[in-house]
């Protein structure tokens, strides 16, 4: 601790990050929200709701290529399960959105509509606090972060790596969709939670509260950007990347992998939690399909495709193919899975290091034509 | 049974129950000028017996050389001393206190066991500089590498070191583009950065040029005494250049023993060597 966290945390970026950052941030809550609501409907500046949701969105999806590039990148291990912890997240605080819809649902009881349909009499014991936002936000973090403690001890203390953990992550999150499709398990079942009416006590659909999740999830973007950079170059990210490249080396030379494993993966995990609260009161739903294979794997294509172990890469890439998908899903939503496969293919084959490799070859060539 | 294939060869036993913090109680005892002590150890993959009772003592200071046709056992008894592979029987002590048996790879690294590979094993896409940051010897837990952040005197070790290896120039060149023979001689760095007791070194001069060999037959022997350093290597010129007693392993346990010259006209060293 020789020298202060603050100027430490200041060096996590250079100043052309810092100036982009809060580029970022000023067109984030103020020209955003300017545009939003100050702009009438029929002006070409005018930023429509539909677009607010989608950016707010894709803002939870690329701090969910964050967290991924951080333990695939940086650590050298591939989860194809993380949408369980997005979904964690989305869950306990949909149970918060539940609570706060009281009387308003559909039967106008005091428990939310789906148990009513189960003929539950009273919230069960595990929906507990769930009305208390204070106790829904830790949930928020600390359910994420025991579940991926709790796997990723016994998967990293038995040394299972490469595709076999990539394997077995796949098989956790569909194995959780699984529980969470059944009625019983309290959770909603296959309709998961929706038609939510507040959010600590203000209208979700109302433009403001949808500006202020919007600029939550901006501000949560940039902070995690941040620490992520600071974490990679600590020295905590320097031996991350010598484990992902020689472990052994790590070993023998006194560092327990088990550790440095286990504390990136939890923090990955809880980053995604986080993510998962903020994109369920914007989209309005969260059901078991956020848990299913598919997405676990959508997210390894995004930071792919952007650019792994570089941090802005990812970002790119949920941009880039979620800005595709919702475009191919409204045009031609037939052939969305085709277009998937096809970029995985060559950003497989031709662009490895994503389009952040692209973009830098292409500055060195630039450089060395000039020179 | 997927799973088991990924325990890299951990036989029962060690179930990695490693915690944090809790690198071994023992002390190391070199009263009675024993590093490092083998008895009987005797490791087996699917019945072929790789160690077969095999018996070693090195002393502290000391400088061994071990040299065995391939197949004799020499990197499988590395793996015993650092902790890769256990021993299915035998008795492996650092001191007089220290288990090898019952330790992990990482608490054998904090006892003061240096281990440099066959193959040069650094980290490629660090730089020289952070290749030897990394090995320092520190608390390695990871709220201190969070915490991390070089004092001036860290930082001088790391530039003796640097001269020592005679990489000064190349401090912040990728490792990954070194020449093979300055790769090995960052692995012996970042071996020194570890400031270790015992000194297990696998080939040290493969690759290297005669000029490289000699001059860090030279660093050995400057080494010894402070260190013990346990050195399997195939270049006669360069065991003869370190001196010291020579052990010959055949087979998993010890065939020969001796200065090179008396080891070298030993009948049955000949015979392993030349006779097949």
């Amino acid at each position: 601790m020789r020298k202060p966290l603050t100027l430490r945390i200041l060096s996590a970026l250079d100043s052309k990050g810092w100036l982009a950052l809060g580029v970022f941030l000023a067109l984030a809550l103020v020209v955003v929200p300017l545009l939003h609501l100050a702009v009438p409907e029929d002006s070409a500046f005018h930023l429509s709701t539909y677009f607010i949701t989608l950016i707010g969105k894709i803002m939870c999806y690329a701090l969910v290529a964050v967290a991924m590039d951080l333990i695939w990148g940086y650590g050298g291990i591939l989860s194809l399960g993380h949408g369980l912890f997005f979904a964690l997240g989305g869950y306990a605080f949909g149970m918060y959105l539940m609570r706060q819809i009281g009387r308003d649902g559909s039967y106008g009881a005091d428990i939310p509509d789906f148990m009513v349909f189960l003929d539950w009499k009273e919230i069960p014991w595990f929906w507990s606090g769930s009305d208390s936002f204070l106790w829904v936000a830790i949930l928020v973090i600390v359910v994420p972060a025991l579940v991926a403690f709790i796997f990723g001890y016994f998967a990293f203390r038995s040394r299972i790596k490469g595709v076999y953990f990539s394997i077995i992550t796949q098989a956790l999150t569909y194995a959780a969709m699984l529980l969470f499709f059944r009625n019983e398990t309290g959770f909603g079942g296959n309709n998961g939670f929706t038609d939510f009416k507040r959010v600590l006590g203000f209208s979700v659909t109302s433009p403001e509260t949808r500006l202020v999740l919007f600029g939550l999830t901006a501000v949560m973007l940039a902070v995690t950007l941040v620490f992520a950079s600071w974490l990679v170059k600590s020295k905590f990210g320097r031996v991350l990347t010598a484990i992902r490249d020689a472990e052994s080396r790590v070993m023998f030379i006194g560092y327990n992998p088990l550790w440095y494993k286990l504390t990136i993966w939890v923090i990955s995990a809880v980053l995604c939690g986080i993510a998962g609260a903020l994109y369920v009161p914007q989209v309005g739903i969260i059901n078991p399909s956020e848990m299913s294979p598919a997405n676990s794997i959508e997210i390894a294509i995004w930071v792919a495709v952007g650019g792994r172990g570089t941090l802005i890469g990812p970002i790119i890439g949920a941009f880039v193919v979620n800005l595709a998908k919702s475009w191919f899903t409204v045009s031609f939503p037939e052939y969305w899975l085709f277009f998937l496969g096809l970029l995985f293919i060559v950003v497989t084959l031709m662009l490895p290091q994503g389009l952040v490799g692209l973009w830098k070859k292409l500055m060195a060539r630039k450089e060395g034509a000039a020179a | 049974m997927i799973l088991e294939n990924t325990l890299d060869d951990r036989p029962e036993g060690s179930d990695g129950s490693d915690q944090m913090g809790h690198f071994v109680t023992g002390e190391l005892d070199l009263s009675h000028g024993v590093a490092l002590y083998l008895e009987d150890i005797t490791v087996s993959f699917d019945g072929f017996k790789a160690l077969n009772n095999l018996n070693l003592e090195i002393d502290a200071g000391e400088l061994r050389c071990i040299i065995g046709p391939n197949g004799a056992g020499k990197t499988t008894m590395m793996d015993v001393i650092t902790g890769k592979t256990r021993p299915d029987s035998g008795k492996a002590f650092f001191g007089q206190t220290i288990d090898l048996t019952r330790l992990t790879e990482p608490e054998i690294a904090h006892v003061g066991i240096g281990r440099k590979f066959q193959k040069p094993t650094i980290f490629e896409q660090h730089t020289v500089f952070e290749n030897l940051e990394l090995a320092m010897k520190t608390d390695k837990r990871v709220w201190k590498s969070l915490m991390a952040w070089l004092a001036g005197d860290e930082r001088d070790r790391i530039a003796e070191t640097l001269k020592l290896i005679r990489l000064n120039g190349e401090a912040d060149r990728q490792a990954g583009l070194l020449s093979h023979g300055q790769k090995q001689w960052l692995e012996i760095g970042m071996l020194l950065m570890q400031e270790p007791k015992l000194l297990l070194l696998d080939e040290p001069v493969a690759g290297m040029t005669d000029d490289e060999t000699m001059r860090t037959a030279e660093l050995f022997v400057s080494l010894a005494g402070m260190h013990s350093l346990v050195v399997v290597e195939h270049d006669m010129a360069f065991v003869e250049k370190l001196g010291g007693l020579v052990t010959v392993l055949h087979e998993g346990s010890v065939l020969a023993e001796g200065d090179l010259a008396t080891v070298q006209n030993d009948q049955r060293v000949i015979e392993v060597y030349l006779g097949r």
